[in-house]
């Protein structure tokens, strides 16, 4: 089973030489730890920075510069900075190659939620409907299952949707799966993970072909 | 030029009164009118409708208004740090609308540069998409958003000019340029005032025109809202 750290190192690996990504709040964020050597790659932050460094050294941090988690960051040569409506013409006009964001429900079609639980959590959707609404390529990065055990990979997805039919590929802790014809199809296992754990914790359609291969890191 | 420079924080926000539509910039506490979010807290303008990407965290930025119920609407996309606003809102004392991040960005430029709608594919298929019309572009649905306007926008700067030419720093520009272009009246508050001819005009932001008052702010806090940092 993979821990966070993991499913960001697993996720790093669909990166792309000269690929924009803009990576969502959480898990995604630590996908920039992991990129593979050789691969020059560029992080957009949707609150108008391109070109986003590491976290800054303790007493380097400046108010005025931050990521879309509202976290203090640094910027790396080349960087720009732009307005918020210059950021959604990148991500809603395709000019940023990959999208990876958590979420808190996925469906075999495609569909996401991750913004709201009724009458519970209201937080508000941020940049994350324009994202997974114009992506050309979206990884969500997520546990398997929920705090009380139950599978986050649906038939339908039960909250209120972020976006639909979007979603094409997703790593959790225990596998990578990729969506297409209205099913989860089971590309690798995490170490030590069987088929069969894979399967009792998904809800929606698996689909196993052949044999299912361990990731390699 | 045209002068645009008022006094101070008074001066700046007169004629801001109670039900009005405001525009505040800023992401999260980055960018965010310090100066005219105190004078207003101080004033106690109430039934206000705040067009914001964020609501401020409890004590601080609008969460400060929100303490004093001086809101009675947000037009927001992210309101995730304020547990004042979460309980106004799950009570229903606060009205809220939730629009996409890039939706809202878009429909303040659109308020100010004169296009009353467009079509986005933003929120499509989900509850942001209720009641608008949908139309297929290229084989794709898109949903009806309309432009946004205020009565007044408040927007911060790093520099600004005695015209109210404005140049922003860092990440703090963000909603600020929309914003300032959507108002019907813009208040510019920034860290430094230089005279007419001290900025280089290419490398301004905002162009005075969309401003119509400014003046230096004092005592900036700018507070982090998660300091983040590396290992030495």
């Amino acid at each position: 089973m993979l821990d966070k750290n993991q499913i960001a190192q697993r996720i790093a690996q669909e990166i792309q030489n000269n690929w924009y990504v803009n990576l969502g709040i959480g898990i995604p964020t630590l996908v920039a730890n992991y990129v593979p050597k050789g691969i020059n790659v560029e992080f957009q932050s949707e609150n108008g920075v391109l070109g986003m460094g590491p976290f800054p050294f303790e007493g380097d941090e400046d108010a005025d510069l931050i990521n879309a988690g509202k976290q203090t960051i640094t910027t790396l040569p080349g960087a720009v900075f732009f307005d918020s409506a210059t950021s959604f013409a990148m991500i809603r006009g395709q000019h940023v190659q990959l999208t990876v964001l958590g979420a808190m429900e996925v469906a075999e079609n495609g569909d996401i939620a991750n913004w709201k639980i009724p009458d519970k959590m209201v937080k508000g959707m941020g940049g994350a409907m324009d994202l997974v609404a114009s992506a050309e390529n979206i990884i969500v990065a997520m546990m398997h299952t929920n705090k009380k055990g139950e599978s986050k990979l649906l038939k339908n997805c039960t909250l209120p949707l972020t976006g639909v039919g979007c979603v094409k590929k997703v790593v959790t802790n225990l596998c990578v799966l990729e969506i297409k014809n209205n099913a989860f199809y089971l590309i690798e296992r995490a170490p030590g993970v069987s088929v069969e754990e894979i399967k009792n914790a998904t809800e929606g359609t698996l689909i196993i072909e052949g044999n299912i291969p361990e990731m390699v890191f | 030029m045209i002068y645009k420079v008022v006094k101070n924080v008074i001066e700046a926000t007169q004629g801001i009164e109670d039900n009005m539509t405001l525009m505040l910039g800023g992401f999260g506490l980055c960018g965010i009118p310090e100066n005219c979010i105190a004078e207003l807290v101080k004033k106690k303008t109430k039934g206000l409708t705040c067009i914001s990407n964020n609501a401020g965290v409890d004590d601080f930025g609008i969460g400060l208004m929100l303490q004093q119920k001086q809101v009675k609407k947000m037009i927001s996309s992210y309101v995730g740090e304020n547990d004042e606003f979460e309980r106004q809102m799950l009570t229903g004392e606060l009205e809220v609308d939730l629009i996409p991040q890039g939706s809202l960005a878009e429909r303040c430029r659109a308020g100010g540069a004169g296009i009353p709608a467009f079509y986005t594919p933003a929120g499509y298929g989900t509850e942001v998409a209720k009641d608008k019309e949908v139309r297929v572009f290229d084989g794709k649905p898109h949903i009806l958003e309309t432009a946004l306007t205020a009565d007044f926008a408040i927007v911060k700067a790093w520099k600004g000019d005695t015209a109210g030419n404005l140049i922003y720093k860092a990440t703090a520009r963000n909603f600020n340029p929309m914003m300032a272009m959507a108002g019907k009246i813009t208040i510019a508050e920034v860290e430094e005032l230089v005279p007419e001819g001290e900025l280089d005009p290419n490398q301004i932001h905002t162009p005075g025109i969309f401003v119509q008052r400014i003046f230096q702010g004092e005592r900036y806090e700018k507070r982090i809202e998660q300091v983040t940092v590396r290992s030495a």
